[in-house]
């Protein structure tokens, strides 16, 4: 293809863009704005994956003991509970030690627990890690069954209720962004045809030059996907510099709760958002180019 | 270089355009296309270029059924052939140089070539002097030879011209018949649909009558109606 015949293409689509003025933005903003709504549930999706991820591994068993129980049966229990299939560390933390624990997390204020030392409420407790993840329910049933075993927590419904919560807010943002995105893919299709229908005559006159169908399409497929891209790249930026101002204050305010700053990760999906916004320009014009194009 | 074998055209409304034409039109000749309105003129000459298709029979272009070309065959059909209209389908947007260009950039041209082929069809057609301006700013019949430019730009075998002088007044009209005469001596052939009289009268060409989808008269160097 000659570089005069490309740089017609481009001209003629920066042409109708101009003509279309409001359109034009109307379409390529409805763009941004479906594309501003996939890229914010992606990025909560991401972090919540990951924050389910880092709370999965990070699930240990602790199984609170009667109190009262001699030494023997203390080592007994320990005994049992590392033969248990998936177990692979067993760490006995006693009361006085539960409560020193306890008294570190509270720092400055830890006060509050004076005068506990001589009727320490905490129980004896083990700690055990299991190889996988799954594998934590069932070792937590087989441990609450055995005797002198008061009570076993394992952070219950946690790491499902975060599951749930992804998978709800991954259907309302996809649920959101397909309602959107087909606005914007209408929008486009409605600017590619008043393009159609604003250079009609010239098309008819292409037709009886000789132009090919893919010449006289091609303008307007540029122009669809030019709509798109300004859109995404609207759209990209907007995501990124609203992220990184949030990763920023979250820093700040809640460093407990890590947000993902991977530069790959972030490029990847302002990527996908650009690559999506040039298909919606293409899908809208190629409709508008196949029912109100017949060349 | 053109042959209607029992050509029969029926629109989709009913409307039987063409009857069961049979014509041979020969390489080098200038025709004249002569009826009423109705007649089946322009329908004859859409079936050339492939605007429409034959209900029955065959349109051979250079030896080729029409009708059977792929469809990605047609463009290059089409630029072989040029067409003249009554209106001049001229972008007004466009100046005459880049009107004239536009046939040329369709077919994807380079930058060269366009430089080099437009000025010397302004030239032929006696524009060269008015390249920068836009169509609007001419007269009728400065127009029309832009029309004429523009068709002849690619060369083609065959130039169909609708009309050509059916909205120009006598005197430019005959300018642009020494045109066409002159480019159908440098081997182009034409086909000329008209109305005017006078014009087919004194330039003594081959004339095809049609009148209601038939051929009722197909003379050499014949007038516009019959001789008593």
């Amino acid at each position: 293809m000659r570089i005069r015949t490309i740089a017609y293409y481009f001209r003629e689509a920066f042409l109708s863009i101009f003509r279309n003025g409001w359109l034009s933005l109307a379409a390529a903003a409805t763009v941004a704005i479906s594309l501003v709504i996939l890229g914010c549930s992606l990025l909560v999706v991401v972090n919540t994956d990951r924050l389910a991820d880092q709370l999965e591994s990070s699930v240990e068993i602790s199984a609170f003991l009667k109190d009262g129980l001699e030494q023997e049966e203390i080592r007994e229990l320990n005994d049992k509970i590392r033969f248990l299939p998936g177990v692979v560390e067993v760490q006995f933390v006693p009361k006085e030690e539960a409560l020193q624990e306890m008294r570190r997390s509270f720092g400055s204020r830890q006060d509050i627990l004076d005068g506990l030392e001589d009727d320490n409420p905490l129980p004896d407790t083990f700690r055990i890690k299991t190889r996988r993840a799954d594998q934590v329910v069932e070792v937590a049933r087989k441990i609450s069954s055995l005797d002198g075993v008061e009570d076993v927590r394992y952070g219950q419904g946690l790491v499902e209720r975060l599951v749930v919560v992804t998978r709800w807010i991954r259907v309302v943002g996809v649920g959101a962004m397909i309602l959107v995105g087909a606005a914007a893919i209408f929008l486009i299709s409605t600017t590619i045809r008043l393009s159609v229908f604003a250079r009609r005559r010239e098309i008819g006159i292409m037709k009886y030059l000789g132009a090919t169908n893919w010449f006289v399409r091609f303008p307007f497929l540029i122009e669809g996907m030019v709509l798109g891209l300004l859109g995404s790249l609207l759209a990209a930026a907007l995501v990124y510099t609203g992220y990184l101002s949030l990763v920023e204050h979250m820093a700040r305010a809640m460093p407990f709760i890590p947000l993902v700053s991977d530069g790959q990760v972030i490029f990847r999906l302002l990527a996908a958002l650009v690559g999506l916004g040039l298909g919606i320009g293409a899908l809208g014009s190629t409709i508008s180019i196949h029912r109100f194009l017949n060349v | 270089m053109i042959r209607f074998y029992g050509v029969t055209k029926v629109y989709p409304n009913g409307v039987k355009a063409l009857d069961n034409i049979n014509l041979h039109i020969k390489k080098g000749e200038f025709l004249f296309l002569v009826g009423p309105s109705g007649a089946g003129k322009s329908t004859l000459t859409r079936l050339i270029f492939r605007e429409e298709l034959p209900t029955r029979g065959q349109v051979l272009f250079n030896g080729r059924n029409v009708a059977r070309m792929r469809s990605r065959e047609v463009p290059y059909l089409r630029r072989r052939i040029g067409m003249v209209f009554q209106d001049f389908r001229l972008l007004p947007q466009k100046t005459v140089f880049e009107n004239v260009a536009f046939a040329l950039e369709v077919t994807g041209a380079s930058s060269r070539d366009i430089k080099r082929r437009v000025p010397e069809v302004l030239k032929l057609v006696g524009l060269e002097d008015k390249a920068g301006m836009l169509p609007a700013h001419l007269s009728g019949g400065e127009q029309q030879r832009v029309g004429i430019a523009r068709a002849i730009v690619n060369n083609p075998v065959l130039l169909i011209a609708d009309e050509p002088t059916g909205n120009l007044d006598p005197e430019t009209s005959w300018g642009l018949m020494e045109l066409f005469q002159q480019i159908n001596k440098a081997g182009t052939t034409i086909i000329m649909i008209t109305h005017a009289r006078e014009i087919v009268d004194a330039m003594k060409k081959r004339v095809v009558a049609l009148e209601s989808g038939r051929i009722v008269r197909d003379e050499e160097g014949g007038g516009y109606s019959r001789e008593d």
